[in-house]
């Protein structure tokens, strides 16, 4: 018998993983995340370089000592940077959307959230809508989930989402 | 320390599948590239570091345990290196360290990637960010290079055709390079009107998932003394990591800004004191950079010290970095942007820096290259491995 390997057809077996995870989120996200049902953006300050580190984190990685008293920020402040995403990924959310870093007034360091609250399909406007140094406002869920999507941002003096 | 030279190298040629090969298979076939190419076989070899980036992106759990048959290794100490798209540069520097240290003499280097098998890739690269504040939002390794190249744009004032420019500049190098997946040579226009993807990034910016083994052999000084063969000597390397919170990476008391890659130009300044390499801009014949998008490539120059910062736009506009300028050539093989398999990514920056100060690159080759710096990049922008390679283990610039 001649057997040739270049002449077969190509074989695949397709899988897919259905994985299921449950994390613990831990006790410094839970304040934050209660504060997201308050309308208020919680951030927590180091007690040594005073940072106040936008999400709040337990410790500080710079000064590498816990930090401590919580701060509540402003609930708007500027675009730091952002992207406006026009293609779909599997597994990702249908385009198109906004995601920015915001710096809010009274925080040291920049907040991820959605940008809502203007018509993305202009690309050339909507960039410059959500320029650099742009201010936004920050939005709450009104029946809040317990993520933080729960918030979002929206260009100052837009008429809302 | 001793000195680690590197003695053979392999690359497959790469493209989107090969479905006439399974995943050990593929290794096997760039271990013995480089296995031939260093006059050696499997028997020779004395330990394995197999460079393997996260699991789910290929679908195999823990797939060093499949591959182990395929280059010998049963028998041998076998180390797995993971650190995202610094993978296949992280394990180079295992290597190293084993070899250094004094523990082997002769150490395979052997890994493959099959990024197209996955249909999930940016979700599974998406689940890399803290699982509470940024997990939920669609961040991926494209938009958060896309928020670095809008803020590099803005702080320097280049634009979206010089991205182009870069695109151009390696699709004209990979043309050259046998072992690159995207050859075909484009325009500024052909970049600037493929599809957007996440602004400013568009299709044209980016990288492929590549298909493709690729593998290194090192050795001892003695060792290599006893082979008696050209070598390509390890002359420095540096390591350092940076931040997963891009958002400390602006804002009033930003140390990084995310425009930039200072932690990676740490890990360049360290790798440039252990070789005695003073003056990047005179000493370097050759950059083989990690560079996924065309905008990286511009903070990833600055942060090699081969210009100052703001500046890689406009000298790549007056020609700089192209194979045939003067200075330094930038990426001859095509770079990450024209091949991209990323376990094997950082190895190939590396087999190229070896294989241009040897004089083997061909039609792709930068005209009396003695001395190359490679590099790495992988996570979320937070790790990074540098390399000088040099041809020679004279004082580097005389």
């Amino acid at each position: 018998m001649t057997t040739n390997a270049a002449s077969t057809q190509p074989r695949f077996y397709e899988q897919t993983w259905d994985l299921s995870y449950r994390h613990a989120l831990g006790s410094t996200v839970g304040v934050f995340l209660d504060g997201l049902k308050e309308g208020k953006i919680l951030g927590r300050i180091c007690p040594s370089c005073s940072r106040v580190l936008v999400p709040p984190r337990s410790y500080c990685d710079r000064c590498l000592v816990e930090t401590g008293e919580w701060k509540q920020v402003a609930n708007e402040g500027v675009i730091e940077m952002m992207t406006i995403v026009y293609e779909g990924f599997k597994g990702l959310p249908d385009p198109p959307y906004a995601i920015a870093y915001v710096l809010l007034d009274g925080a040291s360091t920049a907040l991820l959230g959605y940008v809502h609250g203007l018509d993305l399909t202009d690309m050339d406007a909507a960039t410059k809508r959500l320029a650099i140094g742009n201010r936004v406002t920050v939005h709450f869920r009104s029946e809040p989930k317990g993520d933080v999507t729960d918030y979002w941002f929206e260009p100052a003096g837009s008429a809302g989402s | 320390m001793r000195n680690v030279g590197i003695i053979g190298v392999g690359q497959t040629d790469f493209v989107k599948t090969r479905t006439d090969v399974t995943y050990p298979e593929l290794v096997r076939e760039g271990a013995l590239l480089a296995l031939d190419d260093a006059g050696l076989t499997m028997n020779d070899i004395e330990a394995v570091v197999v460079p393997l980036a996260p699991d789910a992106l290929i679908g195999i759990g823990n797939g060093e345990r499949w591959l182990i048959e395929s280059i010998g290794a049963t028998g041998k100490p076998v180390m797995r290196v993971n650190n995202g798209g610094a993978t296949g540069a992280s394990a180079v520097e295992v290597a190293w360290t084993h070899i250094a240290s004094g523990l082997f003499d002769v150490v395979l280097v052997a890994g493959a990637d099959r990024v197209s098998e996955s249909l999930s890739a940016q979700s599974v690269l998406n689940k890399m960010w803290d699982v509470a504040y940024e997990r939920p939002y669609p961040q991926n390794t494209i938009t958060m290079l896309a928020m670095s190249a809008m803020r590099y744009n803005h702080l320097y004032g280049s634009d979206e055709r010089d991205m182009a420019r870069v695109t151009v500049k390696n699709r004209r190098h990979a043309s050259l390079n046998p072992h690159a997946h995207l050859r075909t040579i484009v325009t500024e226009e052909d970049v600037l009107e493929s599809r957007m993807l996440s602004w400013p990034l568009k299709l044209g910016d980016l990288c492929p998932s590549s298909t493709g083994g690729a593998a290194m052999v090192l050795v001892s000084e003695e060792y290599a003394a006893r082979l008696g063969k050209p070598v390509a000597w390890i002359r420095g390397l540096g390591q350092n990591t940076e931040t997963i919170w891009m958002g400390d990476r602006v804002g009033p008391d930003v140390e990084g800004d995310h425009a930039d890659a200072d932690a990676l130009k740490v890990a360049f300044q360290r790798a440039y004191a252990q070789a005695g390499l003073t003056d990047p801009k005179s000493q370097i014949d050759v950059a083989e950079i990690y560079a996924p998008f065309s905008s990286v490539e511009f903070h990833v120059i600055e942060a090699a010290g081969l210009c100052e910062k703001g500046e890689a736009p406009g000298l790549l506009a007056q020609g700089s970095f192209h194979l045939g300028s003067d200075g330094v050539v930038v990426n001859p093989s095509g770079g990450t942007q024209c091949t991209n398999p990323i376990a094997v990514t950082g190895t190939v920056r590396v087999i190229e820096a070896a294989t241009q100060v040897l004089g083997r690159a061909g039609d792709r080759q930068v005209a009396g290259a003695n001395v190359a710096i490679a590099s790495a990049i992988g996570g979320d922008h937070q790790f990074y491995s540098t390399f000088v390679i040099a041809n020679h283990l004279d004082p580097i610039g005389l």
